[in-house]
């Protein structure tokens, strides 16, 4: 089966033949992670530049790991000290970029569709590491290939998912990724990031108000960041937060025994989750950071691999696809 | 561009009975395959490894272990894996550190792929000795590669391929020499 | 003098709909009647065509002075001709505003220098249109203005509305509002909505429009003025004025073709797609429509808004607000209104002529004795719209490449073809 990837931008328009098959090729990373040697030279000579207009330690440190176990070397472009903040615009950045040649762009920004507009523009693979409210599909699928390893399949999963969810492309992509296997979403919050509207972006979606009702029977409990960078009104106070919002060791009682539990990250313990939940065996933090590492190095070597310029025939073997 | 057959190397009997001759070569040149472990490069190699490793332990009792290599990410040319590269796991259930290797694959050509595996073998740790076991030797070398243990060489052009067929991958059991007609 | 002869002459004025020829001697129409012979005129075959009184755009943004970089009085203006305008009401939000008389006159001489068509300024309603201060609307109004606006942004305050109201109801002048509520609407790029959600962009929500109108209609009816609604968009804000008119309220209001032809499911991340108000729901759309043919609508207007390219190739959320509009009125009203049976060709011309015409309190007739300005269309020619060809200097519209049925074939001005259509000589349109 054929699965060419130009770019990686989304979630919403992959199949889940084309998904399964990205997990599928993220599983040989992560056994590579165990490796005493992590250091590969499949891309080596090739360099990925790291367009992080918004501030992010982590996505950005798991993309430049994964492209320097790869073996390939990587160009930081940070919005603090960018041009940008000068007031030059994202197609000439992206121009300037351009003509120092990089084999891919991994691009984070604050604008919802900012990697459409920049894929659309230029040449080589764009990996969309999180466009405003929109999508960040390498999250979603490192959510996904940690639900499948721990629940042993996607199909049908039972996942809430709770927070501000108007405002996570978290939660937007790993909604479109679960229900193209058949998931029953819930969705929890408080009422002003939880719109009627969210119950049209796929089937199969509820929402509920309490957190309570939200998790009974959950399998997948997945926490989101209280988005304070990403808020244009006054946020909720911590408290209420807390009080009505917080996963407890009591409220996770109420969804499925063996459900496990998961966050984004960077986690604030004590406000979405109480840290006996965060540390607990059924925390699964921990390893969606690495199978973050493992998604990542798969879809640089799928996406840089892939746009080389394919030989007609390969002499070193008699079967070149094998 | 497609391929015709030209002519047939081995046939569905002479591959096991090739086998056969080379996993007695193995034991015989291995003092007794005691501490021996096969690796079998993805594709092919892998159930040309499984064979051998089985009539290997039938007649010296060593227990042979098998692994499979994914050489995707050795290679030295990605044009080779473009447009769709598919990687798979590589599963070695044993220690590499102080192994004695037999590297196995079902053709030599240039070379690179043995380079790429050994590659992959030492990212994983140091093994004592690597050798290697080929059912075609088709000569054309691009770099010093040697294979210890060869089912048959035989001479072929550029333009030539030989396609090898197992029953465990192709439902059929054969080694052809192939022709590129435009 | 102008001969144009075989075409359909329809005049909401007089109700006239038929086969007529109109004879122009200077800048007046002289005659109209069945067959006409003037051998010394200049013959306009108008075979196939539609004759009508000039279109009048109430809402447009020429940009100068101040932004020339995106559109000119000269590139604007030539544009609606090219549109099938005769006459272009342009809104004060230039740098500096045109808040007042020596901008007016500033407007209106280049306009004289090098404007095909008639331009009739909208003046700001408040000083920069910052809500605070009167503009100077009296002297405004001697220097050319014809209406009242601080476009771009809503009258401020209800306590402002009732003062300039107040104060333009002798002054004869309509006081035109973009209707917003910044409150609800501030920060929002497109319709809050399921589409929203999806794209991940900040939603306004309709109730934003419709809130403000509703202010709007309850100072008129305090006032006694004339208020018109700019760009109306939803079916709650149809809502409101549809209510005013039945109360005898001097009410009026607009549809853009945008908003009668695109929905918010049409938005995508180009901000071709941008404008405000933005793109309305098919619900909202629906009440538009019913609203152009029901009467409710008094007008179309295009609230063409260019911004050169560079301004707007940038994510959305950044991109300014606006399209370009002149150019592809005529066939989006065709197109979406008379093809599709929801209102006649009288109807639709009404509302390019006699409705902007009586939001200005002006008579507007085909009609011997006249001032010759004229459009001519073909109701169903097909061709293709492409934003390279446009005279504007922007190329802001979501309407490149797209196929129409009918469109403006030529546009007269106090007598003189200011455009006409060039065909080559493969087609066979006369004109």
């Amino acid at each position: 089966m054929s699965h060419r990837f130009r770019h990686l931008l989304g979630i919403e328009p992959l199949d889940a033949a084309q998904i399964t098959f990205l997990l599928d090729q993220a599983k040989p990373f992560q056994e590579f992670q165990r490796h005493p040697l992590k250091k590969l030279a499949t891309l080596r000579g090739k360099t990925v530049a790291l367009l992080f207009f918004e501030s992010s330690t982590r996505t950005r440190i798991s993309f430049a790991t994964a492209a320097a176990r790869l073996g390939a070397d990587t160009m930081n472009l940070q919005a603090e000290s960018s041009s940008l903040k000068k007031g030059e615009s994202l197609v000439d950045t992206v121009h300037t970029l351009l003509a120092m040649k990089p084999d891919a762009i991994v691009m984070r920004h604050s604008s919802s569709g900012a990697a459409e507009l920049v894929a659309a523009r230029v040449d080589v693979p764009v990996i969309n590491a999180g466009d405003g409210l929109h999508e960040h599909p390498t999250q979603a699928l490192l959510d996904a290939l940690t639900i499948r390893d721990r629940r042993g399949k996607l199909e049908g999963c039972k996942i809430t998912i709770f927070g501000d969810i108007l405002h996570s492309r978290v939660a937007r992509s790993n909604i479109h990724l679960l229900s193209k296997f058949g998931a029953q979403i819930t969705l929890c919050g408080p009422a002003m990031w939880l719109p009627r509207e969210l119950e049209c972006l796929a089937p199969n979606i509820r929402l509920v108000p309490r957190l309570e009702e939200a998790l009974k029977g959950a399998e997948v409990v997945m926490a989101l960041r209280i988005q304070q960078e990403r808020l244009h009104e006054p946020s909720l106070p911590a408290e209420e937060y807390i009080l009505n919002y917080q996963l407890t060791p009591a409220r996770l009682r109420l969804a499925s025994p063996d459900a496990i539990v998961m966050h984004p990250g960077p986690m604030i313990r004590g406000l979405e989750i109480d840290p006996a939940v965060a540390d607990s065996p059924q925390s699964c933090v921990l390893e969606q950071v690495t199978n973050g590492l493992a998604v990542r190095m798969a879809i640089l070597f799928e996406l840089i691999a892939g746009s080389a310029e394919p030989k007609e025939q390969a002499k070193d073997s008699s079967h070149a696809a094998d | 561009m497609h391929v015709v057959e030209k002519r047939q190397l081995m046939s569905a009997v002479e591959i096991p009975r090739t086998l056969d001759r080379l996993a007695h070569e193995i034991v015989e040149k291995s003092g007794g395959a005691k501490d021996l472990a096969l690796i079998g490069v993805r594709r092919r190699g892998i159930p040309l490894a499984e064979r051998l490793a089985k009539i290997i332990r039938a007649s010296s009792r060593a227990q042979v272990p098998v692994g499979t290599l994914d050489i995707t990410l050795y290679r030295d040319d990605l044009s080779t894996v473009a447009p769709q590269p598919v990687v798979q796991a590589s599963e070695i259930p044993f220690a590499i550190d102080g192994s004695d290797i037999l590297l196995v694959d079902d053709v030599l050509y240039t070379g690179r792929t043995v380079r790429a595996a050994m590659n992959g073998l030492f990212d994983l740790g140091r093994p004592r000795r690597i050798r290697l076991c080929v059912l075609i030797d088709r000569g054309h070398r691009e770099l010093p590669v040697e294979a210890t243990f060869v089912g048959r060489s035989v001479e072929t052009s550029d333009t030539e391929i030989i396609e090898v067929r197992l029953q465990e991958i192709d439902h059929d059991e054969r080694v052809m020499v192939m022709d590129r007609v435009d | 003098m102008l001969l144009i002869k075989n075409g359909r002459v329809i005049d909401p004025a007089s109700k006239t709909d038929a086969k007529l020829d109109v004879l122009i001697e200077r800048d007046h129409v002289v005659k109209i009647a069945p067959s006409i012979s003037a051998p010394n005129a200049e013959v306009l075959d108008a075979s196939g065509s539609v004759v009508a009184p000039g279109f009048i755009d109430l809402h447009c943004h020429l940009r100068e002075p101040g932004q020339e970089i995106s559109e000119t009085i000269e590139s604007g203006t030539k544009a609606a001709a090219r549109g099938g305008f005769t006459a272009v009401c342009p809104m004060p939000n230039t740098h500096p505003v045109n808040d007042n008389a020596s901008v007016t006159r500033s407007i209106l001489e280049r306009a004289a220098a090098v404007s095909p068509v008639h331009v009739w300024p909208i003046c700001a309603a408040s000083r920069e249109s910052k809500g605070e201060q009167l503009a100077d609307i009296a002297a405004m109004q001697q220097a050319g203005a014809v209406g009242v606006s601080d476009d771009g942004r809503p009258i401020a305050s209800a306590r402002l509305l009732r003062q300039v109201m107040e104060y333009c109801g002798p002054l004869g002048l309509p006081v035109i509002d973009h209707c917003e509520d910044s409150s609800l609407a501030a920060g929002g790029v497109m319709r809050e909505g399921p589409r929203s959600v999806r794209l991940g962009l900040k939603g306004i929500p309709a109730a934003a429009e419709s809130i403000c109108v509703g202010r709007d209609v309850e100072v008129a009816a305090v006032t006694r003025a004339r208020l018109h609604i700019a760009h109306m968009s939803t079916r709650a804000s149809l809502e409101h004025i549809r209510d005013a008119k039945r109360r005898g309220l001097a009410v009026t209001c607009e549809v853009t073709p945008h908003h009668f032809t695109l929905t918010d499911e049409d938005v995508q991340y180009d901000s071709r797609f941008k404008m405000n108000p933005p793109l309305a729901s098919r619900d909202d759309r629906a009440a538009l429509l019913e609203g152009l043919a029901d009467g409710s609508v008094d007008a179309i207007a295009t609230d063409h808004a260019p911004h050169h390219p560079a301004s707007k190739d940038v994510e959305f959320d950044r991109a300014p607000f606006g399209i370009t509009g002149f150019e592809t009125a005529i066939a989006l009203a065709l197109g979406e209104l008379v093809h599709t049976k929801r209102i006649s060709l009288m109807r639709m011309v009404e509302l390019f002529t006699t409705g902007p015409a009586r939001v200005l309190g002006r008579k507007i007739s085909l009609a011997e004795g006249a001032l010759a300005d004229i459009t001519i269309f073909s109701p169903d020619r097909a061709w293709t719209f492409r934003a390279a060809d446009s005279a504007s200097r922007s190329r802001n519209t979501p309407f490149d490449g797209r196929n129409f049925l009918g469109g403006p074939l030529a546009t007269v001005v106090g007598g003189r073809i200011v455009w006409r259509l060039e065909v080559s000589a493969a087609g066979k349109t006369a004109i």
